[in-house]
Parts: C-alpha cells; structure tokens; sequence
C-alpha cells in the first residue's frame, strides 16, 4: 500500500512562508508529479513527506498512520536526489547494500569483524545479495555494480541512484527533479524508462519537477504549485486543457498561453481582438481576460474568418513545428502562433491574419480566476 | 619583446630560487655536519661529505669506550655515538605516540563539532562558531601557565597525558573541517537519512570518508606541530627521560664535558626530522588537494 495525505501543511523559514495550508491526497500506486516554478515550495513538501523537514503545522498520514513523528527511515519511503547523492567512496554494489543492511542487520550484526560471526548476518546477507541482484539486472547495472559513482557517466549514476532507492521495495518513491542533471536527449529517454518502471513496480511515485513537459508526459495526475499553494491537482490533459486559473494556464504549457483582454455584452457574448466567440459566458463582469494557446491561432488566409492582423517579429523553428512570434498594432503586446511547416514560411517583417483554429478559447476574470 | 619577457620570468625566478636557498641551506647545513668530523665542521671545509677519514674520537674515548671501537670513519661515528648518547628511538617512540594520541582524539572531537556547526540547524549556531572563530587568536602561550597549574594540581606532570590533553580540542581543526563539510552536498546526509543512518553514523561512515583529503592536510599541519613542539613537553616533562619527545631530546646534545661536538648532535636532528619529511612527501599530493579544496593558504 501506499496511499499518502496531507493535511492542512504550513511550513516557513523565519519570516518567509513556503507552503499554506496545502493538502493533497495520493492515492496508491499513482505517478504523482509536483509540478511549479523554482522558489514554489515543492521541494520542501517532498522533504516534508520525506521526514528530512518537519511542517510547521498540519499533518502528514501515510497509509492511515500519522507519521509526523516518525523518523525519516522509518517512514518506509525512498528517495531519489536531483545530484544523485551516491556515497562517493563505495562501490555501486555498496551503495544499493547500504540501506538494506541499516534496515535488516542488527547492531551486533553491523560491526566491522565481529559482525562477521553472527550467525545470523550470513542469512541476511544472502538475501541482501540476491534483492541487489535483482534491482541491477532490472536497471540493466550489472556490469556496473563494482564501480564507484566517480567512475560512472551521469546516466549510470541515475540508475544507480534508482537502484538504491529500490532495493528497499519502499511504499513510495520520492523523486526530487532527477532527472534534471542528464542532457536533453538521454532525459526524454529516462522518461519513458521512469514511466515503464513506474508500470512494473505499481508502487506509487511523488515526482517534483519544474519542467511542465516531465509532468505532462509522465504523471497520472499532476499537482500545480505555485507560491506555496496547489493550484490544480487533475490528470495532465485536463490541466493542460482545462486549467482552474490564470496561472496554472500560463505556467502549463510551451510557449506560453496568449492572453487578450476582452470585452464581456450584457447577454454573455465575449468579443476580443475584433473576434467573437461562439460560446456565451454567464458572468456578471464586463471585463476579462480570453486566453488562446498557440496552437489554436492560426495564420489563416481566409478572408472571411474573423481575424486580427499582426507582424511577425521572430520564428521559431523546430522542424515538426513553426512558432511565429508577432506583434500586435505596432505595440509591444507580443503573441505566439503556431504555424505547420507544410504551410511554408513566412518572413521576419510579414503582415499575417490571425483567427482563431477551433473554438478552444478560455476566459477568465481579470483576477485569474476561471469563467466556465 | 622576447627578450624582454625573459627578463622579466628570470627577475621572478631569481627571487624564488634565493627564497628556497633561505630554507634549503639550514638543511644542507644539517645533513653536510652529521656527515663530517668536528675538524672539517670546526673548519668549514670538506664540502658535503668530508674526506670521511678514519680516525679516533676523543669524546667517545672520554666516555670509556675503547680507542678501537671509538676508531671509525666520521658519518658512522656520528649516528653511532648519537645513538648511544642518547635513547632516540625512545624519543622517537614518545614523539610517535604523542603526536598521534593527539591527531586521533582531535578528529573524534572535530567531526562532530565541525558537523553539526555546518550542517545542522540549531539555535545559537552562528554564536558557537564565533566563539571557535575567536578561540583561534588566542596564542598557546598566554594559556600555558593556568593550564600548568590545572595539570600540576591534577598530579598530571611528567606523565603523556600532560603533553596531549591541552591539545585534544583543537579549534583550528573545527574550524578547517567545517569550512570543508559546507562544500558537502546536503542531499547526500538526506540520502543517509533516508537510508537509515544516525547523525553519529552519518559524521563516521559518510562525512569521514568524505573528507579525508581535508583530514589529511589537517594531519600533517598537527602531527608536524606537536612533533616539532618544544615549549610545551619543556613545560610539562620536567625529569622524566622516558617522557623526552625528540625535540627535548636533541636538548641532551647540548651542555655538558662534550657541549661542542656538533658531529652526534646534527645526526640526531636528520633522525628526528626523517620521519616528517617522508610523511610529508607521501602524502604531499593529497595534502595540497587537501588545503586548496578548504580554500585554506
């Protein structure tokens, strides 16, 4: 089992408060991720529910037990670091022992020499062995397992690191942005071995992270912090589609969402930009704020279709995708549309209509909040 | 323009090369006189070595040795009769035994301190390493009399304990390892936390092999300290031969029927200072890693 709640946590450093009032339900077996900008606070609740920190209120149950003054290893929980943090002067193989032999050997069984006649301790040690074994042959670190960290390229160190996390076959891994030392390539790559990982072990996974496409590829649902408040905690589509706020909508999402002010009528209809949507709003303000992510805008030349004209001031190539940054009535107000390259390029100084593609346009108040 | 760039590397060189002689010649000094007869040091000739002739030593024969077993060339006589003058391998055996006594219990009180100074929080932290921090600017000296009097009253005088006790707490040693523990990651102590280790564990199994480069470089600046020390054993060893650490030892040279025969004493010295300087090249390479990696000059 490995179900974790929080309940009402507050953590501050002196003066500066990091987490307010969050709570957060983790079911079993899910690949949670702890998704929001550096400084949010998500870092501290992983310690938090690690035991390395302790909230200053609130609680933190895990598997109906409150833990809140449960030591840190006792907590069942692994952890994997964003620097990796292997012992620097043991063996690979050491290092996946280390945690299994504080957990199973007595102190006896722990000291150097006399530990060796214990009776006792050459069970143990077998079974050690074998679980090391088995960890390394599933993370493919066989071969590796008599090397120290030093002598391992970052990926290596990754999995080594993984693997001593899961040698303890813990109620749940803590994962604080592991992944953020590799480089691009091998990152997309650990991805997808952290998501079949995650559906052999069906052991639930908390991942912090604050680069949102780690989230939306990997996690069953994702949790948005900001400023040390949970925004949104929901499957990444429906984040991504269906944010509760202003600022999970921008923070969610590259490039970021295009945000316009608009014009609310008496009867409901919402008008920006020239551009009316289909859709009428219930609300009772007048002014608001339509947000429209760049890949529904389209540079259309359809002269029919409600459209705004805009400059191009930059593109952006990425090969399967073209995103065109342009500027709007000769203002600094910059957006970005997404172009498909069969489309052809267009220039750096071109004038372009712009409309809407579908009617996915989501309105919210002026102060963030969401108009369904 | 050459030229001129040769000119100025040979002008920093030069200053170099003249700073080394300044510490290199006592030593030549040292080695070139417990190789040579007392005529040729008395006589500043015979280069390095001397003629090295065979010849009888009036001193040793004043001491009732027998001319044919004080007939000898001179580097022989030299270690010989230093050896016999005096028991250094004893002295050397209580320089072996105090300097390392010392090292040891220095670091088992170090790491902890140095540990919880840099890595724990706790209230009054910054207060505490102020006080080591201020500790470090009071001289040996203005200390040495109450510290007397506490171990004269403790009827510690004459004994080992006297000429390690004072030095158990060393706060320069805190001072060094904390400055290194504040470069150790704090995700590796979570990790050991996780893992299950104790503080105590943590600071023996995961901060002490961490840190031996900075340990070592503490090793040498303490063992060469007390090895050398001659005030404090002076001090505390008042009749004691057996307690005599080298330094103390070479004092036997001087004073008595024989006080000028520099031959002996010299070869004493290159015996007691041997030991140091092969530690020291031994460990050199890691000892530089050591001092650079504190950011210590």
């Amino acid at each position: 089992m490995g179900t974790i709640s929080l309940k009402n946590i507050n953590k501050s450093f002196g003066s500066t408060e990091v987490l307010k009032q969050l709570s957060l339900d983790i079911q079993d077996g899910e690949f949670l991720t702890l998704v929001g900008p550096s400084g949010c606070g998500k870092s501290t609740l992983l310690k938090i529910i690690a035991g390395l920190e302790q909230q200053n209120s609130g609680d933190v149950i895990i598997d109906d037990k409150n833990v809140n003054s449960t030591r840190a290893s006792k907590r069942d929980l692994a952890m994997v670091f964003q620097s990796y943090a292997l012992y620097p002067h043991l063996t690979v193989r050491k290092n996946l022992e280390t945690p299994l032999k504080l957990r199973d050997y007595s102190f006896v069984e722990r000291l150097p020499l006399i530990g060796n006649f214990v009776p006792s301790r050459k069970e143990k040690k077998k079974s050690i062995d074998d679980l090391v074994f088995k960890t390394s042959e599933t993370l493919k670190i066989t071969e590796l397992l008599d090397r120290k960290p030093g002598q391992l390229s970052g990926g290596q160190r990754q999995r080594a690191a993984l693997g001593r996390a899961m040698v303890r076959e813990p109620v749940a891994f803590l994962m604080d942005e592991p992944l953020s030392n590799l480089d691009a390539a091998l990152r997309v790559h650990m991805r997808s071995e952290l998501s079949e990982l995650h559906n052999s072990l069906k052991t639930t996974f908390i991942y912090v992270t604050h680069d949102q496409a780690e989230a939306l590829t990997m996690s069953t649902r994702m949790a948005v912090m900001i400023d040390g408040e949970l925004l949104q905690l929901d499957t990444p589509s429906e984040v991504y589609n269906n944010p509760s706020s202003l600022r999970v909508a921008e923070f969610v999402g590259s490039p970021k969402i295009n945000t316009f002010a608009a014009q609310i009528s008496p009867d409901g209809s919402v008008e920006f930009m020239g551009i009316k949507l289909e859709r009428k709003f219930n609300t009772n303000s007048q002014k608001a704020l339509v947000a429209v992510r760049p890949e529904h805008l389209e540079i259309t030349k359809d002269s029919n279709k409600p459209a705004f004209e805009a400059t191009v001031s930059y593109r952006e190539n990425l090969g399967s995708d073209i995103f065109y940054h342009v500027q709007v009535d000769q203002s600094d107000f910059k957006i970005i549309v997404r172009g498909s390259p069969q489309a052809g390029l267009i220039s750096n100084g071109e004038t372009v209509r712009i409309s809407l593609s579908h009617a996915e346009a989501m309105l919210f108040e002026t102060s963030g909040e969401r108009i369904r | 323009m050459l030229a001129r760039h040769y000119i100025g590397e040979s002008w920093k060189h030069g200053l170099l090369i003249i700073g080394a002689l300044i510490v290199l010649i006592p030593f030549y000094m040292m080695v070139s006189m417990s190789l040579k007869s007392q005529q040729e040091i008395q006589s500043i000739s015979g280069g390095l070595v001397g003629a090295q002739e065979i010849q009888t030593f009036p001193v040793c024969t004043k001491h009732g040795y027998t001319e044919e077993v004080c007939t000898m060339r001179p580097y022989k006589y030299n270690f010989w009769f230093a050896f016999k003058k005096a028991p250094i391998p004893r002295y050397l055996m209580n320089g072996l035994i105090v300097t390392v006594s010392i090292f040891l219990i220095q670091v088992l009180i170090a790491l902890p301190c140095s540990y919880a100074l840099a890595k724990l929080r706790f209230k009054g932290r910054e207060f505490v390493f102020s006080m080591v921090l201020f500790c470090l600017l009071i001289p040996v000296h203005a200390i040495a009399l109450p510290l007397y009097v506490m171990l004269a009253k403790a009827g510690l005088v004459d004994t080992y304990a006297a000429l390690i006790i004072p030095w158990t707490i060393s706060v320069f040693g805190i001072f060094l390892m904390r400055q290194f523990f504040m470069t150790v990651p704090d995700e590796l102590i979570d990790a050991a936390r996780m893992d299950g280790m104790g503080e105590y564990s943590i600071v023996w199994k995961v901060m002490l092999p961490v840190a031996i480069p900075a340990l070592l470089a503490f090793a040498i600046f303490s063992v060469v300290a007390h090895w050398n020390d001659y005030f404090w054993p002076r001090i505390v060893i008042t009749g004691n031969r057996d307690l005599f650490t080298p330094p103390l030892g070479i004092r036997e040279f001087r004073g008595g029927i024989d006080s000028d025969e520099f031959g002996p004493m010299m070869a004493s010295i290159v015996t007691v200072t041997i030991p140091l300087i092969v530690a020291f090249i031994v460990a050199q390479k890691r000892f530089v890693e050591g001092i650079t990696m504190t950011g210590m000059k």
